[in-house]
């Protein structure tokens, strides 16, 4: 049988209409706020208070900042291609606004799907569109004409290389025991027990991917501030430079959101069925935190170390958790 | 004597003039690489993820300073005060300008004059008709307050002198006699 997902709902147009702006309303208006919690997070993480000065807790900063960077000169250097040059920070921005769209938020109900989209091959559809982001990342560091630029857009194209493979094999085991890709199907297999349990391992090895995929540290390889003066993003200023920041947030949102709802039950939770999209809601930023407590936390990586433990540590421990996982579906 | 790092089959007993020397008995963690050190990786990972937590339940130690303001401690050496005496009002300054002879900066100024039986300034024989101390100059050394005979100027507590004109650092006698704002709050006992 082929673990492709039949989920046969058919919606009104308007009702995904209705879906996709309240999605995007929720999701850009968790994302400012994000940016200054994860300031004011690692400023407490480092015994500091963060951003505390502009409007009440400092929670207006965002404003400030995209007041500063929307006013900032769209500078673009004399040695870069200017088509591509553009294009660089607007494909990894459509890449996480489309990943958001199969984030489930609830089950169907009355015939609507609480989620921008069920497609039949699920998280295939996350990788084949989180893949863009780093066609966006890689041409923004290219066409930039800059050295540094060229070396983060390496960096993050051999980074995808080395942990995408394992990302998607850390999925495969709850896909197996799911039996369809559909990521709905995978939030109502466990009813019972949240695939964290018996996946454990699979979840820690998505978790270190969704790490590199969303370049953070300890693999924020591609901008590596101290070595690099941000990769990729150098020759970017401005809003061109405050959207690859953004899509930076959206995508630890998304491989949150598709972690919250693979491993950690989606949304699953006690109260009334109207609380479900709070219940993922919740999980997601719970995960985010963990972003937020690693980046505190962790040192970036050595080039090789990172080449290492994308290949030599988790694709070997991502097949095996495979294997063993293979086994006790078919055996129990 | 590099080799007293790397070179595993190195005791420093052998070598005799070592024998005088601390041996410093460095603890390793396993080695990077296989299994302990993939272990090792992930149990320090922890460790640090438990450290960073505890910084945030700990909470933050910053200062906020305008609103904010450190405790100085009792003998900080700040703006220089001069005083008076509590009961007849009269200056302590008698114009002796040790404290301008004392001073390595030589930012005091002190110009002196006879004092007038009716109209009395200082309780000695002479007063400080002009007593200047140029704070843009001046080290916050204290030699000044341990050079005066009578403790007319002291170092008081006051940090905050910063200012857009040169000329308004130099603080004339009335300015350094004015009480001033106490501006700094003070250590606690044992603090």
């Amino acid at each position: 049988m082929l673990p492709i997902a039949d989920t046969m709902v058919v919606e009104a147009t308007w009702i995904m209409i209705v879906k996709s702006i309240v999605i995007f309303a929720v999701i850009f208006g968790i994302l400012p706020i994000l940016t200054v919690v994860e300031r004011k997070l690692i400023g407490r993480f480092q015994h500091r208070y963060g951003p505390n000065r502009v409007g009440p807790f400092g929670l207006l900063q965002p404003l400030a900042d995209v007041g500063k960077l929307i006013s900032k000169e769209g500078f673009r250097p004399g040695a870069a291609i200017p088509a591509l040059f553009i294009l660089g920070p607007l494909l990894p921005v459509v890449s996480g606004v489309l990943a958001l769209a199969i984030i489930p938020w609830g089950n169907v109900k009355d015939g609507v799907g609480f989620y921008g989209i069920d497609v039949p091959i699920g998280v295939l559809y996350f990788f084949a569109v989180g893949s863009i982001a780093f066609y966006g990342l890689v041409l923004g560091g290219w066409s930039s004409g800059s050295k540094y630029s060229l070396l983060g857009a390496m960096r993050s194209a051999a980074q995808l290389i080395s942990y995408e493979v394992s990302m998607g094999l850390a999925l495969l085991g709850v896909i197996m025991m799911t039996g369809s890709l559909s990521l709905v199907d995978a939030v109502n297999a466990q009813g019972d027990v949240w695939f964290i349990v018996p996946q454990f391992v699979g979840f820690l090895i998505f978790m270190l991917a969704g790490f590199a995929e969303t370049n953070r540290t300890p693999f924020d390889m591609p901008e590596a501030d101290a070595e690099l003066v941000q990769g990729f993003m150098t020759e970017y200023g401005g809003m061109r430079f405050g959207s690859f920041l953004l899509v930076e947030y959206m995508e630890i949102l998304v491989v949150s959101g598709i972690a919250a709802a693979m491993f950690l039950g989606g949304w699953m939770g006690p109260g009334p069925g109207w609380l479900d999209p709070i219940w993922m809601l919740v999980k997601m930023l719970a995960l985010v935190l963990v972003f937020i407590w690693v980046r505190a936390t962790l040192p970036r990586l050595r080039y090789d170390q990172l080449m290492t433990l994308g290949w030599k540590v988790l694709l070997p421990l991502a097949t095996l958790n495979i294997l063993v996982t293979a086994v006790l579906v078919v055996v129990l | 004597m590099s080799a007293a790092n790397g070179d595993p089959g190195f005791d420093p007993k052998s070598v005799s003039y070592l024998d005088s020397i601390d041996v410093v008995q460095v603890e390793r963690g396993p080695e990077p690489g296989g299994a302990r050190g993939a272990y090792r990786a992930f149990g320090e990972t922890l460790r640090g993820l438990k450290t960073t937590m505890s910084r945030l339940i700990e909470g933050p130690l910053t200062i906020q300073y305008p609103e904010e303001k450190t405790p100085v401690y009792p003998r900080f050496r700040g703006r220089h005060k001069l005083h008076k005496f509590e009961d007849t009002g009269l200056e302590k300054c008698v114009g002796c300008s040790l404290c301008a002879a004392a001073c390595p900066a030589d930012c005091i100024r002190v110009v002196a004059a006879e004092n007038i039986p009716g109209e009395r300034v200082s309780a000695g024989e002479r007063f400080a008709a002009v007593y200047e101390i140029n704070l843009s100059r001046c080290i916050f050394c204290g030699y000044c307050e341990i050079a005066c005979p009578f403790d007319a100027i002291t170092m008081g507590h006051d940090y905050e002198m910063a200012d857009y004109d040169r000329d308004d650092l130099i603080f004339t006698k009335e300015m350094l006699l004015a009480e001033p704002i106490e501006r700094t709050p003070l250590k606690a006992e044992g603090e």
